[in-house]
C-alpha cells in the first residue's frame, strides 16, 4: 500500500480549486437563504429531501476534510449515532432545546473523536478505513445489548423546541429546516476557513508525503488528529439534525452500511468545495426517492448503477461539472 | 443558477402527482417486507392477505356479514410501500408515502422497530393508522395516540402462553435455556417468557441463554453448548431463515430428543419445513392464525382464497394483514351507518374504531385496551406433527387461552405485571 | 474443564468456515488490491445456484453424493461468469484509481447484486438441506456433531494447502508472488500483470461462491445472506493481514475459537468478539498478523 492512497480521488478537484479566492462567507450564506427560501416554495416531500441532504452533507463536509489528508474512514456512522444517541438521552431527560441539542452532539462526538483519534492518527489507508469501522461495530453491539434503550427499536425523541418557542405541527418541518441550515452554514463556514489556514493546508502535503512533512519540522500525527476530531464533530452534528428531522434514534444509525452511505455521497460530491457535499447529497436523496419510487422492490439496482456511472464517468464527483468549477 | 435549475429538472423528474379531491378510491397504504429476510416468512404473506382483502372488499365477495362492496361504500386502493432497511429510513419512506399520497389510512408494519419509528411520523400527520403485526408492548405503554389502532395482541401474550403451556404439559420442568436472536424482538420475547416462567413458579431461573447475531445462520456452537447444558426445555423465538438454519443443524443432533423445543413463531416455517421439523416440538404463531385458527365460516373462506390464489397456506402474518383490513372496514361502515351514509371523516372513523368487537379470520377481536385501540384476543399453542401419510404439516393438542388469561388487564403494563405475577389472569381454560 | 474440548470442536469447524468464505477476499487484495466488497454478492449467487440445483437433483432422484459434485461445480461456474465480466467488464477500467474509488465500485455492485438475486430468486428461501445429513454425525464425548461441519475442515486444509502450493511450488505462483511482492517491479520484468489480473479474481470469486455453495446445505438460502458475510471476511483479513493466506488462516482460527469460548462461556459477548479481536490485533500490530512492511517512499 502506497503513502498516498486517495491521490487521485483528491487531486481531480484539487486542480480546480482557485488558488487566489475571495472570502467563502458570502457565498456560503447566500446558499443558506438560498435553501431556507426553497423551503417556502417545495412541496412537503421534497422538504423532506432537503432536511435529509442537509444533515447528511454535515458528515460528508467532515468526510472532505479527512479526505484532503488522503484519509476515508469506513466508520463515520459511530459519530453520526454517538450525536445522535446524545440528543436522545437529552430527549429522555426532557431536554428539547434545539441549540442544546446540536450541542450536545458535536461535544460527545467531538469528545470521543479526541479519544479514539490517538489512536487512529497512526494509521493509514484500508487499515484506519477498517479501525475505524470496527469502531462503528463495536458501538452498534453496544447499542444493540442496551435493552434500556429499545435494542434494534431504538426510541422516540420529543418534538425539538427553539429557546422556549415550540412551533406548531404545520411549522415544525420549516423550523427544522431553518435550523437545519443555520448549523450547515456554521459548518460549512468553519470548514472553509480552516482548509485555508496553515494547518489545512498541511493536509494534501500530509497525503503527498508525511516523510517530507515531518522533515520539514510540521507533525503529521498532530495533523491529522486534528482533521479527524472536525470530522468527528461534524457528523455528531449531522447526527443530532438526523435524530431531530427523523425524531427516532435506533442502533442501525452505527452500522457499517451506513458509514458506506456517506463514504458514497462523498465520491458522488467530490471534494472540490464546501458547496459539493450538499449538492451531492442532494443528489443521492433525489435518486434515492425516484429509484424506491418507481421500483420498490429494486431500488438498490438504481442506486448502484448511478455509483457506478458516477465513479466512471465522473471521477472528481458532482462539483466538477459545474461550470464555475471547471473555468478556474 | 444551474445549480437550481439542476434540482429543478431532478425535482421534475419525479413527478409525483398531486392527489386529485373528486371522487376517487380511498388510498390504503400498505407497509410490509417486500425484501430482505423478513420478506419471505412475514413481508410476503402479509402483502398477499392485504392484496387479497382489499380485492375482496372492492368485489364485495367477502363472507356474511361482511359482503357489502368497499368500505363505507367507497372503493379502495392500494400502495406498496418497502419496510425492510434502517428503521430511519422506513420513516422517511412513510412520510413520503403521506406527502405524496397522503393515503386514507395506513395499514400493515411487521417488524417493531420500523414501526416505532414511523409512528410519530403517522401521529404527526394525522394519519389514520391500523398496525396489523408490530407486536411490542411499548407501542401505546410509551406514548398516547389519537389516530393509531393495532388489531393484534401483544407480543407479551406468546410469552406468558408458551409459559402455561410448556409448566401445564411438563409441571415436573427443572430446568429451561433460551436461544433467542440478539435483536430487539428476540430479547423481549425472552424477556416476557422468563418473567412469565417466574411468575408461575417463583425463582425458577434459566440455566442458560444464548443470544447468536440476528442473521448468523451458524448455530454449530449455540447447538453443542445446548446439547452439553442439557436443559430440559429450550424456548426459541427465531423465525424466517435463523429459523430453518437452526432446525436443519439441531434436527441431526438430535437435540429436540435431548431437550423440549419451544418455538414461539414456529408456525411461519412449518409448511416450509415440512418433515425437517421433528415431531413433538411445541410451536405457536402469534395468535389463533393459520392452522390454529377457529373452523369458522370466514376462516374457510379465507384460507380457500389465500390458498387459490397463491398455492400456499396462509400464515399467521397474512391472518394479522387481513384482520386489519377487515377492522379498517368494519369501522369505516359503522361510521358510515352512524351518520347515515356518505363517507365518514378521519374522526369519525377513529371514533368508530375505538372499542369495537369483530370476527375475524382467525377468532374474535375486541379492541379492548389503550382507550379501545389496542386488541386482545385468545391464543393458540400445539405441538408439531407431520402427518407422513397425507404430506402435510399439523398440530396436534393444540390449547386455546382466553384473552384474559395471557393479556394484561386495561392499564397495566406488561413488564410490571409479568414481574407482579400476572395478577388479575382470569383462566377458565375452554377448547 | 470439560467445556474445553467443545469449544475447541466448535471453534475449529467455525474457523473453516470463516477461513473457507473469507480466502478469496485476501487472494484478490493480495494480488490486486481491489478490497472487494461484492465478494458477499458472490457469496450469495453461489448459495442460491448450488441450492437451486442440488433441489433439482434430489427432486430427480439421482445418486444422492453426487450433490456434492454440484457444489463445486456452482462454485467454479459462478466464479468463472461473474468473475471474469466483473473483471473485464469493470475492474479493468478502474487500474490505476485510488483503493477508496474501487471499494465503492465494488460496493456499488453488491448494491446491483443484491437486487438482481432478489429478481431471479424471489423472496423465499430456498433449502438444500439433503447433503447436510449425508455424512452422518458422530458422538464425541456423549455429543453428536454433524460430519458435514467436519468436512469443512478438510475443505479448509485443502483449499489453503492448495492455495500454498500453487503460490510457493508453481512457476505461475512465483510469478504470482512477485507481482503480489511489486506490481511495477514485476511488470519491468515481463511478467503480463493484466493476464494475472482476470485469473486471480476469477479465482477469487469462485473462493467466494464455494463457501457460499458450501454453506447453502447447512443453512436456508435467502435474501441478505451475503452483508453479514462481507463483514466476517473483512474483519479476518484485516486481523490476518491484508492479501496473506498463511494470515487470513490464524485469522479464522483465532476468531473461530474465541467466539466459541464466548458461545459456551460468556454467550453475551458474542456479537462483540469479532471486533474486539480485529481492534485488539490492530492495535498491537496496525498492519495486521501476516503484512509485510511497506517500503517507505521518500
Amino acid at each position: 500500500m502506497s503513502a498516498a492512497p486517495s491521490a487521485t480521488l483528491a487531486a481531480a478537484p484539487a486542480s480546480a480549486r482557485p488558488t487566489r479566492s475571495r472570502s467563502p462567507v458570502l457565498p456560503i450564506t447566500i446558499g443558506a437563504v438560498l435553501v431556507i427560501a426553497a423551503g417556502f416554495a417545495v412541496p412537503a416531500w421534497l422538504l423532506t429531501i432537503l432536511l435529509f441532504a442537509l444533515f447528511r452533507a454535515m458528515v460528508v463536509l467532515g468526510l472532505i476534510v479527512l479526505l484532503r489528508a488522503g484519509l476515508v474512514s469506513f466508520g463515520q456512522a459511530l459519530y453520526f449515532a454517538v450525536g445522535a444517541y446524545a440528543v436522545g438521552f437529552l430527549s429522555r431527560a426532557g431536554v428539547n432545546d434545539a441549540l442544546v441539542r446540536v450541542l450536545a452532539g458535536a461535544l460527545a462526538a467531538g469528545a470521543l473523536g479526541l479519544v479514539l483519534g490517538f489512536l487512529l492518527r497512526r494509521y493509514r489507508g484500508i487499515f484506519f478505513a477498517m479501525l475505524s469501522l470496527a469502531f462503528s461495530m463495536i458501538l452498534y453491539g453496544l447499542l444493540v445489548k442496551s435493552e434500556s434503550l429499545g435494542s434494534t427499536d431504538g426510541f422516540a425523541i420529543h418534538a425539538t423546541t427553539y429557546a422556549g418557542y415550540a412551533p406548531d405541527r404545520s411549522s415544525e418541518r420549516f423550523a427544522l429546516l431553518v435550523l437545519s441550515s443555520v448549523v450547515a452554514w456554521a459548518g460549512a463556514i468553519a470548514v472553509a476557513l480552516y482548509l485555508r489556514g496553515t494547518l489545512g493546508r498541511l493536509a494534501e502535503a500530509v497525503r503527498d508525503n508525511e516523510i517530507r512533512v515531518e522533515y520539514l519540522g510540521a507533525s503529521v500525527a498532530m495533523a491529522v488528529h486534528v482533521k479527524y476530531v472536525i470530522a468527528a464533530t461534524l457528523a455528531g452534528v449531522g447526527g443530532a439534525l438526523a435524530a431531530m428531522v427523523i425524531g427516532h434514534v435506533d442502533p442501525a444509525m452505527a452500522y457499517w452500511t451506513n458509514s458506506g452511505e456517506f463514504v458514497f455521497v462523498m465520491i458522488l460530491s467530490g471534494s472540490g468545495s464546501v458547496f459539493a457535499p450538499f449538492l451531492g447529497a442532494l443528489v443521492f436523496e433525489l435518486i434515492h426517492a425516484v429509484a424506491t419510487h418507481y421500483s420498490p422492490g429494486a431500488w438498490r439496482i438504481i442506486l448502484g448503477s448511478a455509483l457506478l456511472a458516477a465513479i466512471m464517468f465522473v471521477p472528481g464527483g458532482l462539483w466538477s461539472l459545474m461550470p464555475k468549477a471547471r473555468r478556474s | 443558477m444551474s445549480r437550481l435549475s439542476l434540482i429543478a429538472a431532478l425535482a421534475a423528474s419525479v413527478a409525483l402527482t398531486a392527489p386529485v379531491l373528486a371522487q376517487e378510491p380511498l388510498r390504503i397504504g400498505v407497509v410490509t417486507h417486500l425484501t430482505g429476510a423478513a420478506a419471505g416468512p412475514f413481508g410476503i404473506p402479509a402483502r398477499n392477505g392485504a392484496e387479497l382483502l382489499i380485492d375482496a372488499i372492492n368485489s364485495g365477495t367477502l363472507p356474511a356479514p361482511y359482503a357489502t362492496k368497499g368500505m363505507a361504500g367507497q372503493q379502495l386502493e392500494m400502495t406498496l410501500v418497502d419496510e425492510a432497511g434502517a428503521p430511519a429510513r422506513i420513516a422517511t419512506e412513510v412520510r413520503s408515502l403521506i406527502d405524496r399520497k397522503q393515503p386514507h389510512a395506513v395499514v400493515g408494519f411487521v417488524t417493531t422497530g420500523t414501526c416505532l419509528a414511523a409512528l410519530p411520523v403517522l401521529e404527526e400527520t394525522k394519519t389514520l393508522s391500523v398496525l396489523s403485526t408490530c407486536g411490542t408492548p411499548r407501542v401505546f405503554e410509551d406514548a398516547k395516540y389519537e389516530y393509531l389502532f393495532r388489531t393484534s395482541a401483544n407480543a407479551t401474550a406468546d410469552g406468558v402462553t408458551a409459559a402455561r403451556y410448556l409448566l401445564a404439559r411438563m409441571p415436573e420442568l427443572k430446568s429451561y435455556a433460551g436461544i433467542n436472536q440478539n435483536f430487539a424482538f428476540g430479547q423481549d420475547s425472552w424477556r416476557d417468557f422468563t418473567l412469565a416462567m417466574q411468575a408461575l413458579k417463583p425463582g425458577f431461573k434459566a440455566t442458560m441463554e444464548q443470544f447468536p447475531t440476528l442473521g448468523s445462520g451458524q448455530y454449530g456452537a449455540e447447538i453443542t453448548s445446548l446439547l452439553s447444558n442439557g436443559p430440559q426445555a429450550t424456548f426459541s423465538s427465531f423465525f424466517g431463515s435463523d429459523l430453518e438454519a437452526f432446525v436443519l443443524q439441531m434436527a441431526p443432533r438430535q437435540l429436540n430428543a435431548k431437550t423440549q423445543l419451544v418455538l414461539s413463531t414456529g408456525e411461519t416455517a412449518m409448511y416450509r419445513l415440512g418433515a425437517k421439523l421433528p415431531d413433538g416440538v411445541i410451536i405457536a404463531g402469534r395468535g389463533p392464525y393459520g392452522v390454529f385458527a377457529r373452523p369458522t365460516d370466514l376462516n374457510k373462506w379465507f384460507r380457500k382464497a389465500y390458498e387459490d390464489r397463491y398455492n400456499v397456506p396462509p400464515t399467521y402474518p397474512a391472518y394479522h394483514a387481513a384482520q386489519a383490513l377487515l377492522g379498517l372496514k368494519v369501522a369505516y361502515d359503522k361510521a358510515a351507518a352512524a351518520k347515515g351514509g356518505g363517507v365518514p371523516s378521519r374522526d369519525e372513523v377513529a371514533r368508530a374504531f375505538r372499542g369495537i368487537e369483530y370476527e375475524a379470520f382467525g377468532t374474535t377481536i375486541r379492541m379492548a385496551q389503550s382507550d379501545g385501540r389496542q386488541a386482545v384476543t385468545e391464543s393458540a399453542i400445539g405441538v408439531y406433527k407431520f402427518d407422513r401419510s397425507a404430506g402435510t404439516a399439523t398440530v396436534t393438542d393444540v390449547t386455546y387461552y382466553p384473552a384474559d388469561c395471557v393479556n394484561p388487564p386495561e392499564g397495566a403494563k406488561s413488564i410490571e405485571w409479568l414481574q407482579a405475577g400476572m395478577p388479575g389472569a382470569k383462566c377458565n381454560l375452554s377448547n | 474443564m470439560n467445556a474445553l474440548v467443545p469449544i475447541l470442536i466448535d471453534g475449529l469447524n467455525y474457523s473453516a468456515w470463516l477461513f473457507i468464505v473469507a480466502v478469496g477476499m485476501t487472494l484478490i487484495f493480495g494480488v490486486m488490491r481491489v478490497l472487494n466488497i461484492a465478494h458477499g454478492s458472490l457469496y450469495a449467487v453461489g448459495a442460491y445456484v448450488a441450492a437451486t440445483l442440488i433441489g433439482r437433483w434430489f427432486d430427480a432422484d439421482l445418486p444422492a453424493f453426487g450433490s456434492f459434485g454440484l457444489i463445486f461445480a456452482s462454485a467454479i461456474g459462478v466464479g468463472l461468469v461473474l468473475g471474469l465480466v466483473l473483471e473485464q467488464g469493470l475492474l479493468r477500467f478502474l487500474h490505476g484509481r485510488d483503493e477508496i474509488a474501487i471499494v465503492l465500485a465494488t460496493f456499488a455492485v453488491f448494491l446491483i447484486l443484491e437486487d438482481v438475486v432478489l429478481l431471479i430468486w424471489g423472496t423465499d428461501a430456498y433449502p438444500a438441506y439433503q447433503p447436510y445429513g449425508l455424512l452422518g454425525t458422530s458422538s464425541i464425548g456423549g455429543i453428536a456433531f454433524t460430519n458435514y461441519d467436519f468436512s469443512l475442515v478438510v475443505l479448509a486444509l485443502v483449499v489453503g494447502g492448495a492455495a500454498w502450493w500453487a503460490l510457493n511450488r508453481t512457476r505461475m505462483g512465483k510469478l504470482l508472488l512477485i507481482v503480489i511482492h511489486d506490481r511495477e517491479m514485476a511488470q519491468a520484468l515481463g511478467i503480463n500483470v493484466r493476464l494475472v489480473y482476470p485469473a486471480t479474481f476469477a479465482i477469487g470469486a469462485m473462493l467466494a461462491a464455494l463457501g457460499g455453495a458450501y454453506s447453502a446445505p447447512m443453512i436456508s438460502v435467502s435474501p441478505g445472506i451475503g452483508v453479514d458475510v462481507i463483514i466476517l471476511s473483512f474483519a479476518v483479513v484485516v486481523i490476518g493481514g491484508l492479501g496473506s493466506i498463511e494470515g487470513a488462516m490464524i485469522g479464522a482460527v483465532m476468531v473461530g475459537l474465541t467466539r466459541a469460548a464466548s458461545v459456551h462461556l460468556a454467550p453475551q459477548f458474542e456479537l462483540f468478539v469479532i471486533y474486539a479481536i480485529m481492534t485488539l490485533v490492530l492495535i498491537v500490530r496496525p498492519q495486521g498478523l501476516f503484512m509485510r512492511a511497506q517500503a517507505r517512499k521518500i
